[in-house]
């Protein structure tokens, strides 16, 4: 039984719980002297359907993770499975094609070990179901009547549920925290492992890019593990070609827009910026790959540059720039408004016209504002992988010419883990010690740009 | 002759003032045209897609017109309502029968630029109907990449002559390819069909709305409405907004890490996507979440609470229902945003290749925007096409959530 089908059980239960204990606090308030109880009936009724889905919901989650182990041990268990091979790659084939033809999913075996196994896997996966299904009730049983014979006149039903509210209410939250930290765990885990094996100063300051996921994974070469010409890629591509594109223009868009658009003008630009930042990256990917390369290749050709490939730093960058281009506006268009209006009066009455005032008073005084808004768009586009993936190439070059195929760290990333490589091999752990230097670099680019924005905000508030 | 015009106005100062002006003029030139790059590029990509796409909803179709009555095929309508109708009528010689016809009405070197699976299009068409078995009736088959090619006048000159002709004589030509919609994906061009990765997208996305929303709603609830103002809350709040900007592909390592280690029989599922995209769309609903709840007066709580409601009937009766239009918009531009969400889901495996759509939330998958990047790799040259049409399906969903977003927030959005 899947635990979608034990979901909807609980949560039946769940509503006959809560119609019981409805029932039973509506009885209580009318035999009650003044027809009043300690709560509300809809409060006891909450409090006892709480008590059933949220213990089985419980129970659901751990089962769903412990019963496919239980049901292959118990298969393993059984005498048609004495004759697999003992360990490896070859019986873990066999036995989740069992499990396939078994829950039904796959009609035919490929294997004739499978079809030894088939019967077994149906016998342990129907006893299970029957197993975990039993536990369910039980246990909705036993906390469910537990909650209902509490149900009481003077039983206080609504401070109890909203403390329970209060309770999800922080688990909620808690999430986040939850999410930020398997982040961090994970790829220090990862990395950890990846620096067991290619020391950190080969990774972080070795020239040479160029794992191979089919070498000895006991003895890997350190020196084809630099990943400077990674970060130099992501950086020339995402810090200096993008932001070349992307801050002129956003800024002074956000200056037309602010400062000098029409009204009607603006409400018809401002959805449009929105549109540019809404297209999907995979989409901006595709026309850098079809559009872009090939026509700055053909430029390239026509001024005599005979080498210029067809994978470029410069039209992957050009089109990240782009992608950047509402990112920048729209943060500058807060910093700048948020500029008090008596600097920019001031400047006015002197005489002063709109372009002096604005390059010389609203800019200068919303600085830190753009500056914190231009450290989040370069660290969004260093951690920008589409694009890349698509237009970039995959050539480790150490070069500063935007025409030579350039490979970025995210490009890397993509690279190394949609291989065919194994787990335990360097290569591929190498993936998530790039994740991490992207990761910890964009988190102090946020923090210190949030930081910036904060203090600017106070100044003028 | 007076050099003044006015105290002030001296002919130097008149100088420097044209200047200034200009200088104005060119300035605000500028930002017209910084304005209208953007909106150039925008306009240029969404016609090049267009333009390239209208060809991917179309494909090379022959006309074969096949003389059941000759063919020797038997059925009705109870043998072929069973299962394996479409094997009995392969057994039957049916491939072989769509290939005779083909080859006597097309010519030899026609006949064998059929798709090689356009039987099962004929053996469709005689399931949904067997009384066709008994007469004859003309079918528009698909050509093959090649001929497909040589007609959009590429590939090589043999295939070009050959499509000319063909075309010529009124038995090649482009049709509308409803079928596009209904397919999933295959290994010719001609064949594929991008219903696989819309339903695995819906999957997908379903899987994220599920999760997203109510724990990002009530994360946004605790924080704005209940938060004690201390280090905890503190650790809170910087770790939505330091995930708000975390790079989605980080969220695949941690798809790939985490879950895929505790499911590790779920490679490419909808389930596990939707889960990681869940996790990376949820800072985006609180923040959004908890504007719109700050923007709820604080003369609605106290009123409540004056008349003796519980803080959390406050919240649940009162600034939750007025929050929700605000709440429901930020749900949609993220889910906008996860649905067209790439690299954490190629993280994970969902770039499978995966020939039909999938059957539920654990069964393989791919997603649309998965697809695009799937086929933008391919080389045969008709994927182009297919690719752009994809994208197109793509942007109109985007367009349509954003567009509902936008209404929600101009019909229900109040300002206080």
């Amino acid at each position: 039984m899947s635990p979608v089908i034990l979901l909807v059980l609980a949560l039946g239960l769940g509503l006959a719980g809560w119609l019981a204990a409805r029932a039973r606090a509506w009885g209580f308030k009318r035999e009650a002297v003044n027809g009043r109880i300690a709560a509300l009936p809809t409060y006891h009724a909450w409090y006892v359907a709480l008590w059933i889905v949220i213990p089985v919901m419980m129970f659901i989650a751990l089962w769903s993770v412990i019963s496919p182990q239980l049901v292959s041990q118990a298969v393993l268990a059984s005498p048609a499975a004495a004759e697999l091979p003992a360990f490896g790659f070859q019986r873990d084939s066999i036995m989740s094609e069992a499990r396939a033809v078994a829950s039904g999913s796959t009609r035919s075996v490929f294997n004739e070990q499978a079809a030894a196994l088939v019967e077994p896997y149906r016998a342990a996966i129907s006893q299970y179901n029957i197993i975990g299904a039993l536990s369910t009730l039980v246990i909705a049983f036993l906390t469910g009547v537990w909650a209902f014979l509490r149900v009481k006149p003077d039983f206080t039903a609504r401070t109890r549920v909203e403390r329970a509210v209060m309770m999800i209410l922080l688990l909620a939250s808690l999430v986040a925290i939850l999410t930020t930290l398997g982040i961090v765990v994970s790829l220090v885990f990862e990395t950890v492992r990846f620096f067991g094996m290619v020391s950190p100063m080969d990774f972080l300051f070795g020239t040479q890019w160029g794992p191979d996921p089919m070498s000895n994974p006991n003895n890997p070469d350190g020196s084809r593990y630099g990943a400077i010409p990674l970060f130099w890629g992501t950086i020339f591509i995402g810090a200096i070609i993008a932001m070349i594109v992307a801050i002129p223009l956003g800024l002074m868009s956000a200056i037309y827009l602010t400062q000098y658009a029409d009204p009607r003008l603006r409400a018809w630009i401002k959805p449009a910026l929105e549109i540019l930042a809404g297209v999907p990256t995979v989409v901006y990917g595709y026309f850098a790959a079809l559009t872009v390369a090939p026509a700055i290749r053909d430029w390239a050709l026509a001024i005599g540059i005979s080498n210029a490939s067809s994978e470029s730093a410069l039209a992957a960058g050009l089109v990240m720039g782009v992608m950047i281009i509402p990112f920048v506006s729209s943060m500058a268009d807060d910093s700048i408004a948020a500029v008090p209006q008596a600097m920019r009066d001031g400047s006015l009455a002197m005489g002063a016209t709109k372009s002096e005032t604005i390059r010389r008073v609203l800019v200068p005084a919303a600085l830190p504002g753009i500056v914190a808004g231009v450290m989040l768009a370069v660290s969004r586009a260093i951690g920008e992988t589409m694009i890349v993936v698509m237009a970039a190439g995959a050539a480790a070059n150490l070069t500063a010419n935007p025409l030579e195929a350039m490979t970025t760290v995210t490009f890397q990333i993509v690279a190394m883990l949609t291989g065919e490589g194994s787990f335990d091999h360097p290569a591929t752990l190498a993936a998530f010690a790039l994740g991490f230097v992207l990761f910890m670099v964009t988190l102090g680019l946020n923090f210190i740009a949030l930081r910036v924005v904060k203090r600017f905000r106070e100044a003028y508030e | 002759m007076n050099e003044r015009i006015a105290p002030t106005r001296t002919v130097e100062f008149e100088a420097r003032l044209k200047k200034r002006y200009a200088a104005e003029r060119r300035f605000k030139l500028a930002g017209l045209s910084a304005i209208l790059f953007s909106v150039a590029v925008l306009l240029f990509l969404l016609i090049t897609m267009t333009i390239n796409g209208i060809g991917g909803f179309q494909r090379a179709e022959m006309n074969v017109a096949i003389d059941f009555t000759e063919a020797g095929l038997s059925g009705d309508r109870s043998t072929l309502s069973q299962v394996g109708a479409v094997q009995i009528l392969e057994a039957q010689g049916l491939p072989a029968t769509v290939e005779y016809f083909a080859q006597e009405q097309l010519g030899e070197e026609g006949g064998a630029q059929i798709s090689d699976s356009a039987w099962r299009l004929v053996a469709d068409e005689i399931v949904d109907d067997p009384s066709i078995l008994q007469k004859e009736v003309t079918f528009s088959l698909p050509a093959s990449p090649n001929l497909a090619a040589g007609l959009a006048g590429e590939g090589s000159d043999k295939m070009k002559a050959l499509a000319a002709r063909l075309s010529d004589e009124g038995k090649l030509e482009t049709k509308l390819d409803l079928g596009f919609l209904q397919r999933a994906d295959a290994t010719d061009p001609q064949e594929v069909g991008i219903w696989g990765a819309l339903k695995g997208s819906m999957l997908t996305m379903f899987v994220t709305l599920l999760m997203a929303f109510p724990i990002g709603v009530m994360a946004a609830l605790y924080l704005e409405e209940y938060a004690p103002k201390n280090r905890w809350t503190d650790v809170i709040e910087v770790s939505i907004n330091n995930l708000a900007a975390v790079p989605s592909i980080i969220f695949g390592l941690l798809g790939l890490a985490v879950f895929l280690w505790l499911f590790p029989n779920m490679r490419s599922a909808p389930l596990i996507g939707g889960m990681t995209l869940a996790l990376m769309t949820m800072p985006v609903i609180v923040i959004s979440g908890r504007n719109a709840i700050k923007a709820v007066p604080p003369s609605i709580r106290d009123g409540a609470l004056a008349i003796g409601a519980s803080p959390v009937q406050v919240v649940f009766h009162h600034v939750l229902p007025l929050a929700l239009p605000g709440i429901l918009t930020g749900t949609i531009i993220g889910m906008a945003r996860a649905l067209g969400e790439t690299a954490p889901l190629l993280m994970i495996g969902m770039r499978a290749f995966v020939a039909t759509p999938p059957d539920g939330f654990t069964s393989p998958a791919t997603v649309l925007p998965v697809q695009i990047f799937l086929w933008s790799d391919e080389i045969d040259r008709g994927f182009v096409e297919r690719t752009s049409a994809a994208i197109i399906v793509l942007l109109i969903f985007l367009m349509l959530m954003n567009g509902l977003a936008i209404y929600l927030r101009n019909r229900f959005e109040k300002k206080w």
